[in-house]
Parts: structure tokens; sequence; C-alpha cells
């Protein structure tokens, strides 16, 4: 009797090889006639192990990673032969350190159920918080909302449980929820790895809100670059409406609801709310000018509920579980758990569910591993390309909304790109011009025009033949970065500077200067 | 270039699925290009008058957007992921061998139609830098001899 196994059909795992993996299962067990059942599952998001193949057992699931297709056969065998050990073997993935030590409350069902199964969903505690929000009824569903501290994932931290109120208090014959699935920052896939894993927890999610706002339709804009997000929550969608999670009585309540996909263009600027908005309506992703506020005038000039995947995706369990569950986790006013993400040189790249206030120090070392090159870490960047360089000095910074705020960075969305000293930071503060002036709406002057002197300002700086040139040009970009911090339109322009005035803190040697002048 | 005018009655009925839904543009202009391959010239008019809008607006939102194309694409295309995530595992050196391989700039295409570069700004791939997108497929922890595996492929089927 063979096991049922288990493979990611997450679009990391088969950028890496699942599908591969999977094929090889297939003609393998045909070959060597063993009955094989192959669930396609979302992604643990211990990505270093992918494509991870799980095995059920009685004590739980056993992991073999990273496979290749050529290790099928050899681990089908040591399958036969339970006694034998396999080079690939891990043991229980359950008990994995990595994965043992987080606090998985969005990501609870990652790794374990098919996305598109609403019987793995329901067995998994799917559905029960749109089932209290029924019985709730829409004032005491925002309540929850708002005393559960969430705030919106997306990088702004806006409390939602305002916006909720905001949206809810405004009469319209028309509102609006919209999710923000733009999700473009680099070292950012949390939220990929929701729509593409547990898309009816976003639209159970979506759902509650517009019961609870009044709204009765909504849309995820999603980024071009994500197919298969796309396509796994287009399926979903019809899946709930047929189920009826959608429609015209969503959940028994007797209230309307429904949604769609939207897909995005490859305009990074289309994550900002505003411009997410006018894209929506069919026009060019320019930011607008608030107020108005979208809770008041959003999507088609209507009231409107934007929030990031994960923010709605918190609001199901808040629901079921209740706002003091919720708020128990976390630090200060940043409460409840981030998904964090560990991307670019580091050993052990993945998803880390934790409460806010872990250091930035356990999630790099401990839970990272450091770099994968070996080499001596150099800074990390958090919160993505708008996000500052964090020195190693600066790693024992809780994270914290407000403790990232205090040193003149920024959480974000999460997301976390480790360099190793092979990094040069000059080169990252020109690139970071250099996709602000690439990807800037245009509106505003200082996002527009600054980030094209940006990039030859730090031009001139590099090719400067002696110190007093390079200095000088060092001044003015200082004054460039404050004039787009705080002259720019939207976070595009204003926090460009982020990246640019950390390198050039941090890492003067990098564009040739020293120490005590950068830091003038 | 083609003749454009034998796309039109796929335009119109692109266009009429659309037909009242609200902010329609994007979703008209991805299924065109779908269908086609490339936005034509000749489709921009018929858009406009289906949706009320300028044709100075269609203009606008098809060059506002990376995504969107004017012109038939190439036989494949190859979007190298040049955002931080990437950079900071190598994709500079394999952008560079890309355009020496090809002898093609970061956006170029080669003449024969074989092949496009694109750069592209994350493909949320992160955790398995640097990754690149070959014909809509992702391939993740590249090197430069996995990368160049991938351009022999496309070149073998040219």
């Amino acid at each position: 009797m063979m096991p049922t196994l288990y493979l990611p059909a997450d679009s990391l795992a088969r950028a890496v090889g699942a599908d591969e993996v999977s094929t090889a299962l297939i003609t393998q067990a045909k070959e060597s006639n063993l009955p094989l059942e192959l669930q396609r599952t979302s992604s643990r998001g211990l990505y270093w192990l992918e494509p991870l193949l799980e095995v059920d057992s009685p004590q739980g699931r056993l992991g073999f990673g990273p496979m290749t297709a050529a290790d099928v056969p050899s681990v089908l065998e040591a399958l036969q032969n339970p006694s034998s050990h396999h080079p690939l073997a891990l043991g229980l993935v359950e008990q994995l350190p990595y994965l043992k030590t987080q606090q998985r409350l969005l990501f609870a069902r990652a790794g374990i159920t098919r996305p598109l199964s609403l019987d793995d969903y329901r067995a998994h505690g799917g559905f029960e918080g749109l089932k209290r929000a029924v019985e709730l009824g829409g004032e005491q569903t925002a309540t929850a909302v708002f005393d559960s501290g969430l705030r919106g994932r997306g990088g702004a931290a806006f409390p939602a449980g305002i916006k909720w109120r905001t949206v809810r208090g405004t009469p319209a014959a028309q509102k609006y929820i919209v999710c923000n699935a733009d999700e473009g920052d680099s070292g950012t896939f949390a939220d990929r790895m929701l729509m593409e894993g547990d898309p009816f927890l976003l639209i159970e999610g979506m759902a509650i809100a517009g019961l609870c706002v009044g709204a009765t339709y909504g849309y995820i804009y999603v980024r071009s670059e994500y197919p298969d997000a796309v396509a796994v929550l287009r399926q979903a969608i019809n899946l709930a409406r047929q189920a009826g999670y959608l429609g015209a009585n969503v959940g028994g309540s007797g209230l309307t609801f429904d949604m769609e996909v939207r897909v995005g263009a490859g305009a990074y600027i289309c994550g900002e709310e505003t411009a997410l908005l006018d894209s929506l309506e069919g026009k060019r992703g320019y930011v607008r000018a608030k107020p108005p506020i979208p809770a008041l005038k959003g999507l088609f000039g209507l009231p409107t509920l934007v929030h990031n995947v994960l923010t709605l995706a918190s609001v199901p369990l808040i629901l079921a579980k209740g706002a003091q569950f919720y708020r128990d986790y976390g630090m200060g006013r940043s409460l409840g758990t981030m998904p964090f993400q560990l991307a670019g040189n580091v050993r052990h790249g993945g998803l880390v569910e934790r409460a806010f206030g872990l250091t930035l120090r356990e999630l790099v070392e401990d839970y990272g591993g450091g770099t994968a090159s070996g080499r001596p870490l150099k800074a990390a960047q958090v919160g993505g390309p708008l996000g500052a360089w964090v020195p190693p000095g600066q790693f024992d910074t809780p994270l914290d909304y407000e403790a990232f705020a205090a040193m003149g960075a920024m959480l974000g969305h999460g997301g976390v790109v480790v360099a190793d000293d092979s990094l040069d930071m000059a080169h990252m503060a020109r690139f970071a011009l250099q996709f602000c002036a690439e990807e800037s709406c245009g509106k505003c002057t200082p996002c527009r025009i600054g980030s094209t002197r940006g990039v030859e300002v730090i031009d001139r700086l590099l090719a400067a033949p002696d110190q007093s040139g390079r200095d000088e040009q060092a001044i003015i970009l200082k004054d460039l970065c404050d004039t787009l911090q705080y002259g720019s339109l939207c976070a595009l322009g204003g926090m460009t500077s982020y990246p640019v005035a950390s390198a050039l803190k941090h890492f003067p040697a990098d564009f040739g200067l020293h120490a005590s002048e950068a830091e003038q | 270039m083609p003749d454009e005018s034998l796309h039109l009655s796929v335009v119109n009925s692109l266009l009429e699925r659309h037909a009242g839904s609200a902010g329609a543009l994007l979703p008209v202009l991805h299924d065109i290009q779908e269908r086609i391959g490339y936005i034509p010239d000749a489709a921009v008019p018929e858009i406009a008058h289906a949706l009320n809008q300028s044709q100075a607006e269609v203009r606008g939102v098809i060059s506002f957007y990376h995504d969107f194309r004017t012109a038939p694409p190439a036989r494949h295309i190859l979007r190298l992921c040049r955002a931080e995530s990437c950079q900071s595992r190598g994709a500079e050196q394999l952008a560079a061998q890309l355009r020496e391989r090809l002898q093609l700039d970061d956006h170029g295409s080669s003449a024969d139609g074989n092949i496009s570069l694109r750069p592209v700004y994350c493909l949320g791939a992160c955790a398995c830098s640097p990754a690149l997108e070959l014909d809509g497929r992702v391939h993740a922890r590249l090197s430069a001899e996995r990368l160049d595996a991938l351009l022999d492929a496309c070149r073998e089927d040219a």
C-alpha cells in the first residue's frame, strides 16, 4: 500500500522542477506497477527545499527535498523499504526548525491543502470567518476588525478598522472592495503564494468585507507577472460562486457580493492604490491627489475599500477566532503576525510567518542561515525597492512598524533581500533612481524629473576625478533625496530616497566617499 | 507588415464580449494581444469607438503599460529579472551573458525574429533568485550553464 504523496503546484516550485518530478513519479509508478496517489498542494514556503515531496506517515508528513526527477526511483524505493535512509529524507516536515518555530496563522494551510479544493479548505477551518460575520452583522464585524489592531499589510500600515468604518458609514448606491494584488516589490512573494495556494481565503476575506461595508462587487487587481495566480483565482471564484459563497445570497446572509479578477499590465506604479483605481477604470495608472480618500471617493468615484491581499486574507481568522486572539500576537501597535519573506543572497530563502517583534538578525541569520554565497553579509533591503538598506549593525532592531520608521527604514510588505559584500551599494542606489525614472507615472515633478537627475548625479559622483568633486555631488544627491521624499505625491518618489540615502549613509566607501562626509 | 484589417473581426468580437463591462480597456487590450500577439494599429479606432473613448486615450493607455506591444512579437520572449533580489544573486552577470551571446541590448530583438529580450522587475521567485521567464514559463535558481541551455533550446526550434 503506497501512502499518499504531496507535491506543490506553486509557480516557484514549478520553476525549480516540480512538474518534472511529478511526471517522473507518475511514469515510474506506472512502470513499477505501484498505485500512486499524488496530490498537488500549495507550497510550505520552504523554498530552498523545493521541489519538496511529502509523504503521509502515521506520525505526520515526511519530507524529501530538494527533489529532482532523477531522485524519483530511489525515493520510491526508499518508501517501499521504511528502514532505509534516503539522502534527501528530511524527516517530519512540521518538525523542521524553520517551520516548527513559525506562527502560521495566515499561512496555516500552506503546503497542506490543494488550492482549488473546497473540501480541503473547509476541513481546515475555511469559511468559518464568513459564517461568524453573517451571524454578527456588519457593525460588529467592523468592530472585530477594528479591535484586532489589524493594519494594512501593503506597506502603509494604516489601521484597517478605520477604513472599514469609513466605507461602511458612507452612504452610496454602489460601493466596491478592491484587492491590491499588484505585488511588485522585489523580495516579496507572500501575495503570490497566498493567491496561488489558498485562493478561497482571499475570496472569503473579500466577501466578509463586502457584507460588512455594504459593497456588492469586488475586484482583485493582479499583476500580469503572476499568470498562475490569475488562473487559480478565476477558477476559485467560479467554485465559490457555485457553492454559494459568492452571488445573490452570500453564505446564507441574503446579501449580494460578487467579484472578478483584473490583470495589470506591467506598471509598478499601479501598486499605489489610487493609480490602481485609475488602471481599473481603464486609464493610465496615474496617481491621484488625496483627499478625497478612496474610502469616500474611490473606484468610479464611489466609496471603495482598498486593501492588500494579506490584509483581506487576515480577516477570516480574526472573525473566526476573535479580535483578542489576533491581537495577542505582536508588539506595541504592530499586532498579529506578518509573513516575512527571505530572498536574495540567503541560504534558506522562504516564507517566515511570525508575530511582529522578532529581530532582523533572527530572521536573516537563524531562519535564513546567512548568505547563500558564504561570503560576509553586507546589508539587507527591507520592504522592497523603496526600502532602506539596513547594515548588520542595525540587525537587532525588532521587526515592528514603529521601530523601523524610527531608523529611517520601513517594513513595507515584509520582503527582505539579503546581500553579501560583493554587491556594490552605489550601483544599487543608482538602480533605485533608474527604477523610479522607469516606473514614475509622471504626474509630479520631483519623481518624474528628480529620478532622472538623480541617476545623472550618481554618475557624476562616481566619475568625479577627486574627493572634492565627489563631495560636491554627494551634497546635491542628499538634497535631491530630500526633495523626492518631501515633495513627491506618492510613495514611489517619496521613498525612492530610502535606498539611496541609506546606501550613501551606511556604505560611503562604495561611492568613493569618506565616512565623515557621508554623515554630514 | 501583415494586413491588419484581417484582425478586425477578432477585435470586434472581443469588444462585443466586454460590452457593458465597466473600465474594460485593459481587459480588452489583454484579450486582443493574447489572440493576435500584439495590438494592431487598426484596432485603435474600433476600441475607441466601442468604449466611447478618444483614440488618444486608447493610445495613451497602450503606451503607458510595459506589457502592451504594437508590433508582432518574436518567436521567443525572454524576460530576465533585474530587480534587487536577483541582482544580489548575479542577475547582472546573466544580463551580460545574454548581451554577449545574442549580440543584443537589454530590450533587443534578434533580426531573424527568433528572440526578444525584455527586463522584468520581479517574478515573485525571489527565494530562488536569479530567475527569468521564457515564453511564459518561469525558471529559477539560474546559472550561466542553465541560461545557455535555455538559449540553445530556443535556437534549435528556430
